[in-house]
């Protein structure tokens, strides 16, 4: 018997850690829910999500704590990843060739770090939509915080929220079907690795980074 | 179904057509509240509290005879009181009472707010009813009402309001507030007939000086089937800020409006165009030619 085995095991390169994975699939649940809570109060051609909560007046009792849960979850992961998101000159290049992406003609595009400018992008949207969703959800929690706010502000606050919510959904919906989309993402965020040829591929200037991370190049003097 | 008086003409939080085939032919019911026959007696206080089961909880006095301090899930209605110094008439003091409470909107605004089916209704007689047993207690209806008259309770969550005695009138009594008026401020019958009474009304009163005396029956929620005479029905907002011109909040007609449906075709929409982008253009993989480049690169950078 010897060590070595007939393939060789391709390597492969962490993309999230199990802490980034962990707040990721955290945010995910309590979105999912939220949305499910949410959408049921939003139209009554899906009222019967409520029963998904165990009915309408849990539903309502539940949907701001799992607001909360979620904002306090995405505010984690966004400090975490608020340096990986700034967007950079390349990125309005990558962003105005939007056809080439959509035709899955990369190899026309300029090289990407470790998140692209549609990902950026909607790191943005949600940042902003959950901000908005969290104030205006405040304001109109009945059970607890309504009444320091006039009706004025609260039927304000109400169509903030709902526009808020269907710009958040509307950007989940973008994410995870770009998760469907390019193979080998959603192994990145449950897995947490990539193989070289994904990181080639889609996100070739954060491979380079890794790659010159692990061998530093020698010092010339 | 022999409950003609019960016939829901809107549910809400519904989207279908609700049971339209009989119409009440002797007209919707109104109540008129003739503000100037009022005495201020609350005897309609303490006959909703007895005909409905409430008993508010005792307050503090702060100097005023309006008792309790404003409607509560226990106080259906009440009697606002305002002093006024009539400018017109040598700053002669005016006692306006108004009994405030719902006024029953041929557009309710609660109703339109409202996301729990059948929560709210409206019956063929005009009547705007809460069904508490389907309230979920969102608060949405406190901000969906241009009067500001429905309250949550603290017990149950659940909102309350005036129902009009929804449960009197389909027996064909009038409502307890109705039967213990002592000087006819209050009056019951059908809108047509409320409305030549008012008319009676306004006329003496004007033959009495007062020139301004008219009939509060506001357009902007399509009418009420609560209405008041006024003795200044040009300026409504002397009685404890009565609207002037009520209507649903443009805020809540755009939110329970055409967000509603734009919203949800939208996220469809998305998802759609994310399905048929799968189809027609496809998945993006890394091939093998990929993993080579990137064997390539990494033993470049070793060996740079």
């Amino acid at each position: 018997m010897n060590d070595t085995t007939s393939e060789p095991q391709r390597r492969t390169i962490e993309r999230y850690t199990a802490n980034e994975r962990t707040n990721h699939w955290f945010v995910a649940i309590a979105f999912v829910l939220s949305a499910i809570s949410g959408l049921a109060l939003f139209h009554p051609a899906l009222y019967w999500l409520s029963a998904l909560l165990g009915g309408g007046t849990w539903t309502r009792i539940l949907h701001p704590f799992l607001g909360v849960v979620m904002a306090i979850g995405f505010a984690l992961l966004a400090a975490a990843l608020w340096k990986f998101n700034k967007m950079e000159p390349r990125d309005w290049q990558w962003l105005r060739q939007g056809r080439d992406v959509v035709n899955n003609r990369e190899d026309r595009l300029p090289e990407v770090g470790r998140f692209n400018a549609g990902q950026k992008l909607l790191f943005f949207v949600l940042v902003v939509s959950i901000l908005g969703l969290l104030l205006s959800g405040i304001v109109l929690w009945r059970q607890f915080f309504s009444i320091y706010f006039s009706l004025g502000v609260i039927r304000v606050a109400a169509v903030v929220h709902a526009v808020c919510a269907f710009v958040l959904i509307c950007a989940i919906v973008v994410h995870i079907y770009a998760g469907i989309w390019v193979k080998g993402s959603i192994a990145a965020m449950t897995r947490g690795t990539v193989t070289p040829g994904w990181a080639w591929k889609h996100h070739r200037a954060w491979l380079r980074e890794k790659l010159h991370a692990t061998h530093p190049r020698p010092r010339s003097d | 179904m022999a409950l003609q008086s019960l016939d829901i003409v809107r549910r809400s939080a519904t989207t279908t057509a609700p049971p339209s085939v009989r119409e009440p032919h002797t007209g919707t019911v109104a109540k008129l509240i003739d503000t100037t026959k009022c005495i201020g007696c609350k005897a309609c206080q303490v006959a909703c509290m007895e005909w409905n089961d409430l008993r508010d909880d005792i307050g503090t006095n702060v100097g005023g005879y309006q008792n309790p301090h404003d409607l509560t899930d226990q106080s259906w209605t009440l009697m606002r009181f305002a002093e006024y110094e009539n400018p017109d008439k040598g700053n002669d003091l005016e006692w306006l009472i108004r009994k405030d409470g719902c006024m029953h909107c041929a557009d309710p605004g609660c109703l339109k707010a409202c996301p729990a089916p059948g929560a709210i209704v409206q019956y063929a007689n005009g009547i705007v009813d809460f069904h508490e047993e389907n309230c979920i207690g969102c608060g949405y209806c406190i901000a969906g009402c241009p009067f500001n008259i429905p309250r949550i309770s603290k017990r149950d969550h659940k909102a309350y309001k005036c129902t009009l005695c929804s449960d009197r009138v389909a027996v064909g009594l009038e409502p307890a507030c109705i039967k213990s008026c002592p000087t006819g401020a209050l009056v019951w019958g059908t809108k047509e007939e409320m409305h030549q009474h008012a008319a009676e009304r306004v006329e003496d009163l004007k033959s009495r000086g007062f020139d301004r005396a008219g009939l509060y029956d506001p357009p902007g929620v399509g009418g009420t089937h609560v209405m008041y005479v006024l003795h200044h029905a040009d300026r409504p907002q002397l009685y404890n800020d009565l609207p002037e011109d009520p209507h649903i909040s443009p805020a809540v007609s755009v939110w329970k409006g055409a967000t509603k449906p734009l919203a949800l075709a939208g996220i469809v929409l998305t998802a759609l165009a994310g399905f048929f982008h799968y189809i027609r253009v496809g998945r993006n993989e890394t091939h093998e030619s990929d993993e080579r480049a990137a064997a390539r690169e990494t033993e470049h950078v070793r060996h740079e």
